[in-house]
């Protein structure tokens, strides 16, 4: 298991170095008009060289790679461009809100999907069509016009949720349940959407193969064969679809966050790439690639505690 | 929200390949309404977009002061204009075609790279597969919306650079369903074929893959297709990029900005934005359906065997009999809904202790006869006829709960394959203590001792250690042992064997077969072997019965089958015991040539 996860470490070692170096790459040719954004309508030629000379941005691309690397390895995500407070320390702050979003969301989402989905692969007929029915609006609808459908019907109309604008849980936990609800929602809907037609796949297969005739001719009952069984070896595929729906609600929330006015991690993307502060793209990227891993090693952890056979590999 | 980035679902394309039925995709299309109702919308809307030089009454940012919000209907303006003074029908018109350019773009570039990616990784060997894998899985792990916007200050925001992009992050779906495919059509026949005969690398993958590609291609497009005009939807809603580009997520973000002012500005966009996406993803569902045949169906777990007329009167068993099989019809429904008859009218006859072997090819009925006295028939199948009568109690009608009493204690079952018959993710020891404990009202402990003295009495060496093994850790053998012993361990009266040696070594056949004999004589069961290879029932079986195409042609004592037999079809299937030493599975020449085995 420790050679196992180990390896799965180093990839996500790998990718969170070619993911920084890619973006750093990329960024490297756009300090120049940075660095005369940040001066304003008064840059000169001159004085955007002593800035980009005193911030170091006039140094070949890789040696303020390197820099960039080393600090980060200690922790130190530098300072951003405009409000000089530390990326780190922001950067975590922000993921925090949009965590507060995706993990109730996703939660939501698995309890909702296997429900569904399990109830539609043992009923079949009426019920199936129902349950078909239902993930397919969260599949038809863009979660943009959800979003704002929602907004408009509980929001504006009716009055019993804020429309915009973030409560942290420490400050009024009712407000900030409140104000969480809508993005919630929105995020669960398209969630059940593809992972309630997933189990719903799954266990229509697993239903169908040989084992469960043996066991059914053993005399297990039912319940057994649907929960303790079907379920189980359906439940791996549905695990890996879930990991890939936790990455995709991380951009989708972006969008979110911008309807609802949520201070998360996607506006904060968004702001800091509308003003090329460049410090705190790499800080998002960087913590999104460690984000990502420690998800995927999650998943496969739990997949191996699902499936033996992945456990031996 | 999250389908904004969603790949379409690669894992069931892939798996799902080929139509089963000839009709040609196009006739099927028009038969389907959902196809043609969301064709016809995007025809419409598509055909309005590439017109809009000519209908459009106004240019897309061409704004007049004096008409800043003007209410729907407002005479050149009929649907108003916006907080700009902007006319809203004809910023509609262009939005559709920045949508349609986006659609195109995206799709365009997914295609390209992972077709192209996906034959190279397919088709060549085992490094380069790896390398575009690694690479693709990394593409694929990280979330695609946060990449746009992060290298916003390198594309400008253009909507046409970002969209390449994204072409490049839903590239790994079409990757996986190129190499799937063309892993699956690589090793088949007639591309080793083409290859003997000197065709080059490249005209085999044109050719060959690429027909059979076709199809989950068409359908991941118009998935794709719906994805990217929601994600370029999302980013200008977010204001990515230039202002003077009409599309409909600046338009749904500035109605939404004049949501208390005009509250049908946002309207428009939305429902048009919505109705290509919806009609992109229905008419992908109906794509998939006409490519790809329809998906299984679920049915009611535990709904018991479908009978269709239970009228029959039930057998006059024999006295004796343990088993008696009437008349028993089953019957599959085509997809044109009529019953196709797979089992026409079998009699058997089981007595107490007796051992009855039933003697065919496949496809003859032989396993489906077998099911329907475990109570364990396919859900499509149905009893259309016939009665199956044990120990003077009618089978035929029972619910599966009725069934379940009799299963395991009663009557037992041994598969044909005994890997796939075992539940891989639990060991092979809580499988069988499952099994016996529903069968009889012991205890945990006293199951497991028996499972373990049963294991050792199966003849596998080690029990404890079987016992905590999953089955990917045994051999075939002896997961046919496991499953014997989980059969016999309730000591049933009647054990059902559906070609318990078919899957297994030879050597392995000859001690299965000897420890079902054992095992015959120690509980006194009686037992039904279904086979298709007499040299198995030779030394085994009390009485014989030969089924061809649903029916049995001859039935007598074992002796009298062997040495005196009635029926071509016996003769012939005699003869074959010769031909399987010499591992040939294929029918003997005479009947294949009359057509008689199906």
């Amino acid at each position: 298991m420790i050679p196992y996860i180990a390896k799965r470490l180093g990839t996500g070692v790998i990718l969170a170095l070619l993911v920084t170096f890619i973006t750093f790459m990329l960024l490297s040719t756009s300090y120049q008009d940075v660095a005369r954004t940040m001066l304003g309508p008064s840059a000169t030629d001159e004085t955007t060289a002593a800035l980009l000379a005193a911030k170091g941005w006039d140094r070949p691309v890789l040696v303020q790679y390197g820099d960039w690397l080393l600090n980060a390895v200690r922790g130190d995500f530098g300072t951003s461009v405009y409000t000089s407070l530390p990326v780190a320390a922001s950067v975590m702050q922000r993921l925090l809100v949009t965590l507060s979003i995706i993990v109730p969301a996703l939660l939501i989402t698995a309890v909702i999907s296997t429900m569904l989905g399990v109830w539609a692969a043992t009923r079949g007929g009426i019920v199936d069509r129902v349950a078909q029915g239902i993930s397919l609006i969260g599949y038809i609808v863009p979660g943009l016009l959800l979003a704002i459908g929602l907004v408009v019907i509980f929001a504006v109309q009716l009055k019993w949720l804020p429309a915009t604008g973030y409560t942290p849980p420490a400050e009024d936990a009712g407000a900030w349940l409140r104000s969480i609800t809508i993005p919630v929602i929105v995020l669960t809907i398209g969630g059940v959407a593809s992972l309630a037609a997933q189990v719903r796949g799954r266990m229509i297969d697993e239903l169908r193969r040989d084992y469960v005739r043996t066991l059914r001719t053993r005399g297990v009952s039912s319940t057994s064969i649907v929960v303790k069984h079907a379920l189980r070896n359906a439940g791996s595929p549905a695990l890996t679809v879930m990991s890939l729906e936790f990455i995709q609600m991380f951009g989708a929330a972006l969008i979110i966050e911008n309807v609802f006015a949520l201070p998360g991690y996607g506006s904060f993307a968004f702001n800091a790439s509308l003003q090329g502060d460049i410090p705190v793209i790499l800080g998002v990227a960087a913590f999104g690639v460690i984000l990502v891993t420690v998800v995927n090693l999650a998943t496969d952890l739990l997949n191996g505690w699902l499936n033996p056979k992945a456990r031996d590999h | 929200m999250t389908q904004l980035v969603s790949l379409p679902n690669t894992e069931a394309i892939a798996t799902a390949r080929g139509a089963a039925s000839r009709t040609p995709i196009w006739r099927k299309l028009l038969r389907d309404p959902q196809a043609v109702i969301t064709v016809s919308i995007l025809v419409v809307i598509f055909a309005m977009g590439i017109l809009t030089p000519i209908i459009a009454l106004h240019g897309p940012n061409e704004s007049d002061l004096s008409m800043v919000n003007a209410p729907p209907g407002t005479a050149g303006y009929p649907f108003g204009a916006d907080e700009s003074g902007r006319d809203i029908f004809s910023r509609l018109l262009h939005s559709i075609n920045t949508a349609a350019i986006a659609a195109l773009l995206g799709t365009g570039v997914a295609l390209a790279v992972g077709v192209a990616a996906g034959l190279i990784g397919g088709y060549f060997g085992r490094v380069t597969r790896a390398s575009t894998e690694w690479l693709f899985s990394l593409i694929m792990t990280f979330p695609g919306l946060l990449l746009l916007i992060i290298l916003m200050p390198v594309t400008g925001g253009d909507y046409r650079i970002t969209m390449l992009i994204f072409g490049v992050l839903l590239a790994p779906g079409i990757y996986r369903i190129v190499r799937n495919l063309v892993l699956g059509v690589k090793n088949e026949l007639y591309v080793d074929a083409a290859r003997v005969s000197g065709v080059g690398t490249v005209r085999i993958l044109g050719r060959h893959v690429l027909t059979v590609v076709r199809g989950p291609i068409i359908i991941a497009a118009a998935f794709m297709g719906g994805s990217t005009i929601a994600v370029q939807s999302g980013l200008a809603f977010l204001g990515v990029g230039s202002l003077a580009i009409p599309s409909f997520g600046s338009m749904i973000a500035s109605g939404f900005r004049n949501l208390y002012i005009a509250p049908t500005q946002f309207l428009w966009p939305s429902l048009l934005l919505g109705l290509i996406t919806a009609s992109l993803v229905l008419l992908g569902n109906s794509l998939r359906d006409a490519f790809e045949g329809s998906k299984p169906k679920p049915s009611k777990v535990g709904a018991g065997q479908r009978v269709k007329d239970s009228s029959n009167a039930p057998a006059e068993p024999a006295p004796g009999a343990l088993l008696t099989i009437r008349d028993l019809v089953i019957a599959y429904p085509t997809p044109s809904g009529r019953l196709n008859e797979v089992v026409l009218g079998v009699d058997l006859e089981i007595a107490k202790g007796e051992v009855l072997g039933l003697v065919g090819e496949s496809g003859s009925g032989k396993s489906q006869t077998a099911f329907a006295t475990l109570g364990v028939l396919p859900n499509e199948a149905v009893i259309t006829a016939g009665s199956i009568v044990f120990e003077g109690r009618e089978l035929i009608g029972l619910s599966d709960a009725a069934m379940r009493p009799l299963r395991g204690k009663e009557i037992a079952y041994i598969p044909q394959e005994p890997m796939s018959n075992l539940d891989p993710s639990y060991r092979v020891g809580s499988q069988l203590v499952e099994g016996l404990r529903a069968a009889l009202p012991i205890s945990k402990k006293e199951a497991k001792s028996r499972v373990l003295a049963l294991l050792e009495r199966c003849g596998i060496n080690d029990p404890a250690r079987t016992f905590d093994s999953y089955p990917h850790q045994i051999s075939g053998g002896m997961a046919q042992r496991v499953l014997i012993a989980g059969a016999v361990a309730s000591r049933p009266k009647l054990l059902i064997a559906d070609e318990p040696t078919t899957a297994l070594d030879v050597t392995v056949q000859a001690e299965i077969l000897d420890l079902l004999r054992d095992l015959q004589t120690e509980l006194d069961m009686a037992v039904l072997i279904v086979t298709h290879n007499f040299g198995v029932v030779a030394d085994l079986c009390d009485r014989i019965a030969v089924m061809r195409q649903g029916k049995i042609v001859e039935s007598g004592s074992a002796d009298e089958v062997f040495h005196d037999p009635q029926h071509e079809y016996t003769k012939a299937l005699l003869g074959a015991i010769l031909d399987e030493a010499t591992y040939r599975t294929d029918p003997p020449a005479q009947l294949q040539a009359q057509g008689g085995i199906a």
